[in-house]
């Protein structure tokens, strides 16, 4: 029962966390040559942690889940390219990055109501 | 917790903008240096950045993959002005000398895209850092 406490949003928060990291990767590199913007696939790594759509494994032969090898990246398409081969784009990157945060404190606020509401009902007022 | 890869992360593309900032500084302060020959002639600095694709371990230091790194320092292939000075004490055996070629306009572009990624890269950490604070006192509600 315990592991289902917190329903979706422990999943979620995880990868909120992930999305963020790799957009920060993105603004880190917004001067390296060659380098590939990258995004997190929400959607799809939401519904593989879910348990739709990804590949088990159960035996030391089996291929790994396409899902577990990407972990649900994905380049981001340019609008405009750049001479260096740079696909990052500072403002989109740093607009996505401001709403990867703000997402993540929607899921702590969720979070937050979970654990207020347990707490209420442990103490039984 | 993944939150500190973002740390590290943002950490090495600070270092590097510094970098990138000192090598501005440079080149700006030895714009208008002479010399006797052309290979000598000082020649203008540039960064180039690499990304590590794996996660790499340097004695108990990890750095992460995405983090950046100094690939190389380039030295700028165009060929130094030359000029007619035969006062000048650096001058060769025909009076001319040659200055660096630095261009003082491109230098102070560097600096101040190099600034600015700074400043990002900042506000990613406080951004980081504020996201790190909320989720420990979400156990305090």
């Amino acid at each position: 029962m315990l592991d289902k406490l917190y329903g979706i949003h422990e999943n979620a928060l995880s990868l909120k966390a992930r999305r963020m990291e790799v957009l920060s990767n993105n603004i880190a590199n917004a001067d390296t040559p060659g380098y590939k913007a990258r995004d997190v696939d929400f959607q799809k790594v939401l519904s593989w942690q879910l348990g739709a759509g990804g590949l088990e494994t159960t035996h030391s032969g089996h291929l790994a889940s396409p899902h577990a090898l990407d972990n649900g990246q994905v380049f981001t398409i340019p609008y405009n390219t750049s001479v260096d081969g740079n696909t990052v784009e500072m403002g989109l990157e740093q607009a996505k990055f401001g709403k990867a945060a703000m997402e993540y404190q929607a899921t702590l606020d969720f979070l937050q109501g979970r654990v207020t509401g347990y707490k209420r009902a442990l103490k039984g007022e | 917790m993944s939150m500190e890869k973002i740390f590290s992360v943002a950490g090495s593309a600070l270092a590097g903008q510094l970098v990138r900032m000192n090598t501005t500084a440079s080149n700006l302060a030895n714009s208008s240096n002479t010399s006797g020959s052309e290979e000598e002639a000082f020649k203008a600095k540039r960064v180039v950045f690499r990304t590590l694709v794996m996660d790499e371990t340097i004695g108990d230091q990890t750095r992460y993959a995405g983090s950046i790194h100094i690939q190389n320092i380039t030295e700028d292939p165009t060929p130094p002005p030359k000029s007619y000075d035969p006062g000048n004490p650096s001058a060769d055996e025909d009076g001319y000398v040659y200055q660096s070629n630095v261009n003082e306009v491109s230098e102070m572009v560097e600096m101040t895209a190099a600034s600015r990624s700074y400043q990002n890269n900042i506000e990613v950490i406080n951004t980081a850092k504020q996201m790190m604070m909320r989720t420990l006192e979400v156990m305090k509600a």
